[in-house]
């Protein structure tokens, strides 16, 4: 079980992505939405990478989902986990593994979301993910 | 309307340093040009086209092209990392066929080592403007982490192994020991490879490629010029050219922009990859020549372990003699960007100027394959076939 834990750099929020921010210090995860034809997305953005509509919103996704791939960077003090996790909601998102033995993580492993607060106290925490 | 035939390769050139602490980035890049103008037969006042990328000092192109003293018509600075090489010969070409250009200077150059870049493990930030950024900056994907996924997924959905992986470090290192100028030139077994230290899972020390200072260049001439030079001809046939991210949310790490880079320049170049005798495979990890040889159609996808297995890739054994330089893996990545010395490898085997140790026989057929950026994110996928004359 890796004890320490990496200190996460803070996101920076631009126009675009503020609504997602303000969301994470609240301790929701929200996803792309897209009203034009309905498909999900991840980073959220202002327009549809599927259908390239504009009319977009962000939705609560539920936080859970399970490891589509995984590396443990070894080379680093401490080593961590990053990972692309697919959401039930749908999308896969990149995110670290954390609060985990980094020797017995799984594709297909199933994952909850837990938010990690990042080097700036005021800034935004950032979605990462413990096995469910 | 085709390239096919339009452009010729008429030189090229690879920077022998591999640890530049004495040059500055400007003069290697000026080193290469004049080498592969000297390559070529022709002097610095030919050149009327400059194709560079982001490794250049200065404002896009500008610095280069005044630093030189180049008369230009036509200027092209595609940023596609380590694919934009790949690229640049075919917009010179598309560039020559329009009479835009008619001798086209492509420049690479990078001092990573001189400079003590953590190239491998250090987390990349292109900037905050950059929409990605703060979605996966925080996550520290580095270069190696990022292909790590990549390698770690293929061998979930197909039973890679780490075994079938070290065969192309292998085989690269087979073609390293005759090359004086290559970093590693100790030939290594399979079980070195596998024993070597875990960087990143699944990815050992040597499944990365070396780092290393250095630069070369290509000059790509009108069919009229390319003739009335004394060098062997090299055509260019086909070109292909794709991008491929993460779309919107769809990863799938499995494959590759090759898929749609490959099929367009075999379209163009009304040849297939059976017909081919020899490949430039970009080899920043064993993992991206694995994915890239699916995706280029050379064997099916997921059967890619099976086929760069028992030393299927060493020349004169192997049925697909590959980066018989050493590659990125073995002999140079300069600037971290290895597409541009695919070509070079390419063009010496079609004119029979390999090494004879791996010179390929009747070498008449050859592709080039170049990634940039990185699998595990976003990248650009560029295929160049050309054909000896």
């Amino acid at each position: 079980m890796s004890v320490k834990q990496r200190i996460f750099p803070t996101p920076e929020s631009d126009p675009d992505t503020e609504a997602f921010w303000a969301a994470a210090k609240t301790g929701k995860l929200m996803i792309g939405s897209c009203k034009s034809c309905g498909e999900k997305h991840y980073y959220p953005r202002g327009m549809c990478p599927h259908c390239g509509s504009s009319d977009v919103g962000l939705v609560q996704s539920s936080g859970k989902g399970q490891i589509y791939s995984y590396s443990v960077l070894r080379r680093v003090d401490p080593p961590y986990a990053i990972a692309y996790v697919t959401l039930d909601d749908g999308p896969t998102m990149m995110t670290n593994i954390i609060e985990a033995d980094l020797d017995a993580l799984s594709i297909g492993q199933k994952v909850e979301l837990k938010f990690s607060p990042t080097a700036d106290e005021d800034g935004a925490p950032v979605p990462t993910f413990k096995p469910a | 309307m085709s390239i096919n035939g339009k452009a010729y390769i008429a030189g090229v050139y690879e920077h022998p340093t591999r640890k530049a602490v004495d040059k500055s980035l400007a003069q290697l890049h000026a080193e290469s040009a004049l080498g592969a103008l000297a390559d070529a037969g022709l002097s610095k006042n030919d050149v009327d086209g400059y194709f560079c990328a982001g490794d250049v000092p200065g404002l896009g192109a500008l610095s280069m092209i005044d630093y030189m003293g180049l008369n230009l018509r036509h200027i092209d600075t595609t940023e596609s990392g380590g694919s934009s090489y790949l690229m640049h010969v075919g917009h010179a070409a598309e560039a020559i066929a329009l009479g835009k250009c008619s001798v086209a200077l492509i420049t690479l150059a990078g001092r990573p080592r001189a400079e003590g870049m953590a190239t491998g493990t250090a987390p990349r930030n292109y900037g905050s403007s950059s929409p990605d950024v703060a979605f996966e900056f925080p996550f520290g994907p580095t270069v190696v982490n990022m292909y790590a996924m990549c390698a770690m997924r293929h061998m979930h959905e197909y039973g890679t192994t780490s075994e079938q992986l070290a065969w192309i470090k292998v085989a690269a290192s087979h073609h390293a020991q005759h090359n004086e100028h290559a970093m590693l030139r100790n030939v290594v077994t399979v079980e070195e490879v596998v024993s070597s230290p875990m960087i990143s899972d699944p990815l050992h020390r040597l499944d990365c490629c070396v780092i290393s200072d250095g630069g070369g260049a290509i000059i790509v001439t009108s069919p009229e010029i390319a003739k009335s030079l004394k060098r062997p001809l090299v055509k260019v046939l086909g070109v292909g050219e794709a991008p491929k991210g993460q779309m919107g949310g769809k990863v799938d790490l499995t494959y590759s922009g090759a898929r749609f880079s490959g099929a367009t320049a075999f379209e163009e170049g009304k040849v297939k990859p059976s017909d081919m005798k020899y490949a430039s495979i970009y080899d920043s990890f064993t993992i991206t020549v694995l994915i890239q040889l699916e995706d280029l159609g050379f064997c099916e996808k997921g059967k890619g372990g099976a086929f760069v297995s028992d030393g299927n890739l060493i020349a004169g054994t192997g049925k697909l003699p590959f980066n018989t330089d050493g590659g990125g893996l073995c002999n140079n990545h300069p600037a971290n960007r290895g597409g541009l010395t695919k070509v070079v490898e390419a063009v010496r085997q079609l004119r029979g100027e390999a090494h004879p140790a791996v010179q390929v026989a009747n070498c008449d057929l050859a592709l080039a394959h170049g990634t940039g950026g990185s699998l595990g994110t976003r990248h650009g996928a560029s295929t160049v076939i050309m054909e000896r004359e």
